[in-house]
């Protein structure tokens, strides 16, 4: 039995959105939410229709726009991209979770008698 | 703050956004769908595994709409759609609900709107906390009691350390005592004369022109005036260059210098129910030897207490003189007081305003209660409706809110019909000229009112929604769904508060309805107080005197004399007319009082003990008087013969001449009066109420018109069995033929000055009883609702009990029974009640004791006849209950 998928951590599904965007430029829900699955070998725990509650998050705070498009078999859809606040956000943001993942790396790397 | 923006935004923009995500993942699904059977899968395999990895649209459009909106207001908006939606299905509920909250919360927001008005709100003057009404702190000598010499006010100008000034007005004023002339008819109106400083020192701006100068101030300074507010705007169209202008006033040209602010109403602060037009400037010099008639004001310097300022008082009030020009006048007045000009304005009606407000604030209570028993009837009606939707998922704090929302769009509702009421109440009452109540003009509901309406509105919401909504909602889920199934031994405990309630509920009606009633009953005890006079029948008018002064500056008493003379017959004439007189003051409408008569030779006081006598009421009138009045006389009347040629004669009322001729005929002594002269007694009168009907009468003496005491401001009284519509005209015409001066002015029934003088304590007795109804009508209405109710659930038991032999008398017995059971003990704890709040109230009380046996009698009566009535309503309907139809229902 395959293990358990990972949760997704409070605010972790906006910062990869932003990443997405970042590295495939204009996509819709659909692309972004596959492209999250593929890029972490299918290890998150993701209902892509969760995906749309983070989209207008992001939208509402100006980190992203969208725009009604057509996809490359002729459907109708949203496409999503980042703006310039976007980047500087997923800049600040990046820079946060590196810290972030480095100290509990560090932290969980201690081994008992404190070595 | 973008974000919120975005998100009130999308709030107003739900439909196009949930269009756009449905489109968007729709698209989303047909992609993933393709990509699925690219992969090999069947369509139909295809698009279940779709959905599955997009996990729940539904979900996803609620998430969505919860990120981008404003989640609390929907559930908000939810509630209110839901609320609106119940309450249109219950219509009658509703409609209930909103009149009882509207009735009570106008009723508060009227009485707060009252005492906002007479103690709360500042008087409209600058800074009027630091202004004092210097008076005596007892007074039985009407107003010269409570009035000072020039020569008085001058030395408290000159010799005070508290005030920064001192001013005053002049206090015998009557209505219509100055004519418009120059201009056909003279216009009557009335005019305050006021020292130069009155304004200035109580703070009041002219909106146009200025205050008077010191110079106009001055004897034989050119007259000049200042306009009130209203009769700018009426007499003078609101002119806007009025200023400057010279107008004709008794006959002499007077510059008008400025006009008031519409806020600064006279009347309404100093002569309760009167208005007044113009303000003159007066010297003190003018009035130099007028006596007492100059009231006090006073604006306390900074740091000096209302304490302070009366302990100075009370030593330097004793040395002033009545009059610089008789030595031996030198400490006439008393100590006397300086009390906070809110004091003098309202201070005695804070009592009457209290009790208004206890009664509106126990029919708000009566209200509550009856709400909290309309609501838990309901909630218990829909106790299955709620155990449902717990059932189903919804949390108690969500059902919690939803009963609170209901409440408060209640409480919304009956606040904004409550205002309305309000609204239009104090309108009428406002304009309620005649009610001798200060302040009473400016009565409005302003943004003080507004804020009392919104913290009672949200106290009733809280208190009738939330209680029964949260004993409800923490009830036992089964139990409920149980428990809602008819039976009827059901919902005891819930029976129990109900009836709890409700005999709160007439308890509470009970102290208003005695409060009322002991209130009333003193209203009708003051009008039938014996006035010493017969007002009914009687009118006056008042009566212009020409200027008699010859060209030697000597004073024509014969042509005064002829002339009154001649004004009493011709007026006498007039057909309809029985009777007519002249007084120079009439009962409840002005006063003056002079010196004590005394008998000659006896010494009043002495050795040290003061003088027992009190100040008498004087009247100058001519024969007839005492007659168009309705006064029973003994002895003679006042003849034309007693005149400046004969020997000076008076009319005595009882009191004086008990005190002063113990147990002997008054008719034919002589009395010295203070003159050189004395004078004879050719009549005695009964008392008569000079100003108050509430208290006992004080000396009066009756003088000859024709005798040179100089009569001011004169009325002719007449008597007519007819209304004053049928021969005034005639009458009015006389007048004028005998004196064109005669200004336009009407005859008014000697009634309207008795209503006027009764008109405070009718007002508080009408209110009081208004609520007193209301409380009354809320009690019974509760009784009739509990009483319904329990009828409704034990449909089935009657209808068991009726099948098994009960006669429809014998059930409608048990219900009434039953209601007169809540009603008896409601009324013998109200009774106890009242007792207490009773003796609370037995200050305002006249001539009725506070445990008036009648009143406590006939509220019992009222109470338990009134839960008869509510109680037979339910207990018809459950005689007519049908067995048969009973029990297939259950």
């Amino acid at each position: 039995m395959a293990p358990a998928k990972l949760d997704l951590l409070q605010g972790t599904l906006d910062l990869m959105v932003l990443q997405t965007l970042t590295t495939m430029g204009e996509m819709h829900g659909y692309g972004i939410a596959r492209r999250i699955e593929q890029a972490s070998g299918d290890e998150v725990l993701l209902n892509q229709g969760t995906i749309y509650a983070a989209l207008v998050r992001l939208q509402q705070r100006g980190w992203i726009s969208a725009g009604w498009g057509t996809s490359d078999n002729n459907r109708k859809a949203k496409f999503y991209a980042i703006t310039a606040r976007g980047r500087k956000q997923l800049a600040a943001d990046t820079a946060y979770w590196e810290r972030l993942s480095s100290v509990m790396g560090r932290v969980l790397a201690m081994r008992e008698g404190g070595q | 703050m973008r974000r919120l923006l975005n998100r009130i935004a999308a709030f107003f923009h739900k439909q196009p956004l949930d269009n756009d995500l449905s489109e968007e993942m729709s698209s989303h699904l047909a992609m993933a769908t393709e990509e699925n059977i690219q992969r090999g899968m069947s369509p139909s395999e295809a698009r279940r595994q779709a959905l599955i990895r997009f996990g729940g649209i539904t979900q996803a459009t609620q998430t969505h709409r919860e990120t981008r909106g404003l989640p609390t207001l929907d559930i908000l908006l939810q509630d209110l759609r839901y609320t609106f939606r119940t309450l249109r299905r219950d219509r009658g509920f509703t409609i209930v609900t909103v009149l009882i909250l509207a009735l009570g919360i106008g009723a508060n927001i009227v009485v707060f709107s009252l005492i906002n008005t007479m103690l709360l709100r500042p008087l409209p003057f600058n800074d009027p906390t630091r202004l004092v009404w210097i008076a005596p702190p007892t007074n039985t000598a009407g107003l010269s009691g409570a009035t000072y010499s020039a020569d008085a006010y001058d030395d408290l100008r000159s010799m005070n350390h508290s005030y920064t000034d001192v001013t005053g007005y002049f206090a015998f004023s009557a209505p219509n005592n100055t004519k418009l002339t120059g201009n056909g008819i003279p216009q009557p109106s009335t005019s305050i004369p006021v020292a130069g400083n009155f304004f200035h020192v109580l703070g009041v701006t002219p909106i146009l022109g200025r205050d008077f100068i010191p110079q106009e101030a001055i004897k034989g300074a050119p007259p000049v005036a200042l306009l009130s507010y209203p009769f700018w705007q009426r007499q003078y169209h609101a002119d806007p260059d009025i200023v400057g202008k010279s107008v004709s006033m008794d006959n002499k040209p007077t510059t008008i210098v400025g006009v008031l602010p519409p806020t600064f109403d006279f009347g309404a602060i100093f002569t309760p129910g009167a208005k007044v037009d113009l303000f003159m400037p007066f010297s003190m010099d003018d009035i130099r030897n007028e006596g007492n008639t100059v009231t006090l004001i006073g604006r306390l310097k900074p740091g000096v207490t209302f304490q302070q300022a009366t302990a100075e008082a009370v030593t330097l009030f004793p040395q002033f003189y009545w009059n610089k020009n008789q030595a031996d006048s030198k400490g006439s007045y008393g100590p006397a007081q300086s009390i906070p000009m809110k004091e003098h304005v309202a201070g005695q009606l804070r009592r009457s305003l209290y009790v208004l407000w206890a009664a509106v604030g126990f029919i708000l209570l009566i209200v509550c209660v009856n709400l909290s028993n309309l609501m838990l009837s309901r909630a218990i009606a829909r106790g299955k409706e709620f155990a449902l939707r717990i059932a189903l998922g919804s949390g108690h704090g969500r059902l919690v809110r939803q009963l609170l929302t209901e409440a408060s769009v209640l409480s919304i509702a009956g606040a904004l019909l409550g205002l309305g009421i309000a609204f239009t109440v104090v309108e009428w009452l406002a304009h309620q000229g005649s009610v001798a109540l200060p302040l009473l003009s400016s009565l409005r509901i302003d943004a003080a009112s507004f804020g009392w309406t919104v913290l009672i509105a949200a106290i009733a919401s809280l208190l009738f929604g939330l209680l029964p909504g949260l004993r409800i909602a923490s009830g036992n889920l089964q139990e409920s769904l149980k428990d809602s199934s008819q039976n009827s031994s059901d919902g005891r405990k819930h029976e129990t508060l109900r009836t709890t309630l409700v005999i709160s509920e007439v308890a509470l009606a009970c102290v208003l309805v005695v409060g009322a009633g002991l209130l009333l009953r003193s209203f009708l005890r003051v009008l039938d107080v014996d006035l010493g006079f017969q007002p009914a029948q009687a009118s006056a008018v008042t009566l212009d005197v020409p200027d008699f002064t010859k060209p030697d500056k000597k004073y024509d008493d014969d042509a005064a004399n002829a002339y009154f003379h001649r004004v009493v017959d011709e007026a006498a004439a007039v057909p309809g007319i029985q009777q007519a007189g002249i007084t120079d003051n009439l009962p409840f409408a002005s006063n003056r009082t002079w010196g004590s008569p005394g008998v000659k030779g006896v010494v009043y006081g002495g050795n040290g003990k003061r003088d027992p006598r009190p100040s008498t009421f004087v009247y100058i009138i001519s024969p007839g008087y005492l007659g168009a009045m309705g006064m029973d006389l003994r002895g003679r009347d006042i003849a034309w013969s007693d005149d400046n040629r004969s020997a000076l004669v008076m009319v005595l009322n009882q009191k004086a001449a008990d005190f002063l001729f113990p147990h002997q005929d008054p008719v034919g002594r002589l009395l010295d009066f203070g003159g050189k002269k004395d004078i004879r007694i050719v009549g005695v009168v009964p008392d008569v109420h000079e100003t108050d009907l509430e208290a006992g009468a004080g000396w009066q003496i009756y003088l000859s018109i024709a005798q040179q005491w100089g009569p001011d401001n004169p009325s002719v009284v007449v008597r007519s069995s007819l209304p004053a519509a049928s021969f005034a005209p005639a009458a009015l015409q006389k007048l004028r033929e005998i004196n064109p001066a005669q200004p336009r002015v009407d005859f008014l029934s000697i009634q309207s000055y008795v209503d006027h003088a009764t008109s405070p304590r009718r007002f508080f007795a009408l209110l009081v009883g208004i609520f007193a109804a209301l409380g009354l009508l809320l009690a019974s209405l509760g009784i009739y609702g509990v009483i319904s109710y329990s009828v409704t659930r034990q449909t089935q038991e009657f209808g068991i009990r009726m099948a098994l032999g009960a006669s429809r008398e014998n059930v409608q017995f048990g219900v009434l029974i039953k209601t007169l059971r809540l009603a008896l003990i409601g009324v013998a704890v109200g009774t106890a009640a009242s007792f207490a709040v009773a003796r609370a109230i037995s200050s305002l009380l006249f001539g009725t004791q506070p445990s008036d046996p009648a009143t406590f009698a006939a509220m019992i009566l009222l109470l338990t006849a009134v839960a008869c009535i509510a109680g037979y309503l339910p207990a018809r309907r459950a005689s007519r209950i049908n067995p048969v139809i009973a029990l297939r229902n259950s």
